[in-house]
């Protein structure tokens, strides 16, 4: 019977009695003890969190963030690529003409009146992000969407998403 | 002060310091646990953590107290108290200290000197599993049962090579009297020089009597799901896990006594007797007891457990013929000498 053979590796295991000095255990138990007492005095690995964070990458994709523009007008438009292109279908939107009065609050004739993401959905692709032709949609990367017990927080509307007046002023 | 008032108030000091020492111990064990693997442990419950054994003894007072319903309610009962009765009897013969003299009487820093004083330890000690039995039959449950039947079978196992390591020891000291063999070994004359063997018996056996790690069978998780308290809940919880640090501490402090001179120092048994040199006496026996109990959690924290038959194999095939002939050999040291 000829044994077929995958790879030139093999190593055939020596199974040696065990000698006296590795019968008495021991300078096994010692030399264990000599091992574990050295991590006594080492650093320690913990990062204490509330008081401390652990900084997060340039390109990490946290949660979404609706962008004004340098009049602090909304650059969304509406026009929905972003929805098309998520693949986990989080995203929402009814798009409304913008009336004279509004003039500054939106960029464009058309606005997103209502502009949803299901944080439950989504998965953090950043697809929405390369899709909009508008540069509105950008996932930060030093926030993430946060816990909590009910299902309907996770659904997040323009009072969450869009960036705040004060930012895009200065 | 009459003698009574005297005993009175040390019996109460040291049973409340075996409760505070054990009550740190938990608190220790997390923490030696943790910087072992390479984490910082509790440090939330005041500054780094040192009321967190309070909180958990509050936690546990508040949890629900559950008695299984086809159990001996009466011997359910009974278990826990037992078990920590047993624990806390032990530190009666152990003294923590030569003498204390006021107003020109000098009293024995020692609850009792028994002249058996060895044999009532062992006595006891051997009494305790019957805590541990108690709570595993009463339970009504396989694996409480079995964790129970696995402590008494290993601390009767290991009896037998402890008595063996220690019969050496009476032989060179000729007492049984825990104060006199403190007091044969004042300066370096410690017995752990003239007994080694004895003394590495004598330790590997009190981590099995003690059923800490690697011997941790009784109360071994993974086969046996909680061991023989299984089904005890709240403070008779409490009562079981305490009692066995309060067990630890009792252990320290007898291998403290028997092969590392007790309260004795160098330098401090050459001083005059005097409040300072009760003091310093203090120091170095709590100093050597604290030493033992880290060395409990440094070897639980290293070491895995063994398998049951390892157990057995070392402590009826290795250990007491190796008791057996530490005897001999310390008969033949003491015929030459």
């Amino acid at each position: 019977m000829s044994v077929i053979k995958l790879t030139n590796r093999i190593k055939v295991m020596e199974r040696k009695p065990m000698t006296f000095m590795e019968r008495l255990y021991f300078p096994a138990i010692l030399k264990g003890m000599s091992i574990t007492i050295s991590h006594f005095f080492t650093k320690k690995a913990t990062i204490q969190y509330p008081e401390q964070k652990r900084p997060m990458s340039d390109v990490f994709r946290g949660l979404h963030i609706l962008k004004r523009d340098d009049k602090g007008a909304e650059r969304c438009t509406a026009c929905g690529l972003c929805a098309l292109a998520c693949p986990a279908e989080a995203i929402t939107m009814t798009a409304a003409e913008r009336t004279p009065e509004n003039k500054h609050l939106y960029r464009e004739e058309k606005y997103a009146a209502v502009y949803e993401i299901n944080m439950l959905r989504c998965i953090f692709c950043g697809l929405c992000e390369e899709a909009c032709p508008k540069e509105a949609i950008f996932l930060q990367n030093d926030k993430m969407a946060p816990a909590s017990y009910e299902r309907e927080d996770f659904i997040f509307g323009k009072d969450r998403l869009v960036e705040p007046f004060l930012n895009s002023k200065s | 002060m009459s003698i009574v008032v005297f005993k009175i108030i040390y019996i109460s000091v040291i049973f409340g310091l075996s409760l505070f020492i054990a009550m740190y111990s938990t608190y220790a064990e997390r923490k030696v646990a943790a910087f072992l693997q390479d984490r910082i442990g509790p440090n939330r419950a005041g500054p780094f953590g040192l009321l967190q054994p309070l909180a958990d003894g509050l936690k546990l007072f508040f949890k629900e107290e559950f008695i299984p319903a086809k159990s001996d309610k009466m011997l359910f009962l009974m278990g826990p108290g037992f078990f920590m009765i047993t624990a806390l009897m032990t530190s009666a013969v152990i003294p923590f200290g030569s003498e204390i003299t006021m107003d020109g009487v000098s009293y024995s820093l020692q609850g009792t000197d028994l002249n058996v004083g060895l044999l009532y330890i062992f006595g006891v000690v051997s009494l305790g599993v019957y805590g541990i039995l108690i709570g595993g039959w009463a339970s009504n449950n396989k694996f409480s049962l079995l964790g129970a039947i696995r402590a008494a079978s290993q601390n009767i196992s290991y009896e037998l090579a402890m008595g063996l390591s220690i019969i050496a020891l009476v032989m060179l000291s000729s007492s049984l009297s825990i104060k006199t063999i403190v007091d044969q070994q004042s300066g370096w004359h410690w017995n752990v020089f003239y007994q080694p063997l004895g003394f590495i018996i004598f330790l590997i056996c009190a981590f099995a009597e003690t059923n800490r790690a690697p011997f941790d069978l009784p109360e071994c998780e993974t086969e046996l799901v909680g061991g023989f308290h299984t089904e005890f809940s709240s403070m008779k919880l409490g009562f079981y896990l305490f009692a066995e640090y309060i067990n630890m501490f009792i252990s320290s402090a007898i291998l403290a006594t028997l092969y590392f001179g007790g309260y004795h120092f160098p330098f401090v048994s050459d001083m005059d007797s005097s409040w300072l040199r009760t003091l310093l006496e203090a120091v170095v026996i709590f100093g050597k007891i604290f030493f033992f109990i880290f060395l409990f959690m440094w070897i639980r924290w290293t070491l895995p457990r063994f398998r049951f038959d390892q157990l057995m194999n070392l402590g009826w095939k290795v250990l007491i013929p190796l008791a057996v002939v530490n005897i001999l050999l310390t008969g033949l040291f003491i015929l030459l000498k």
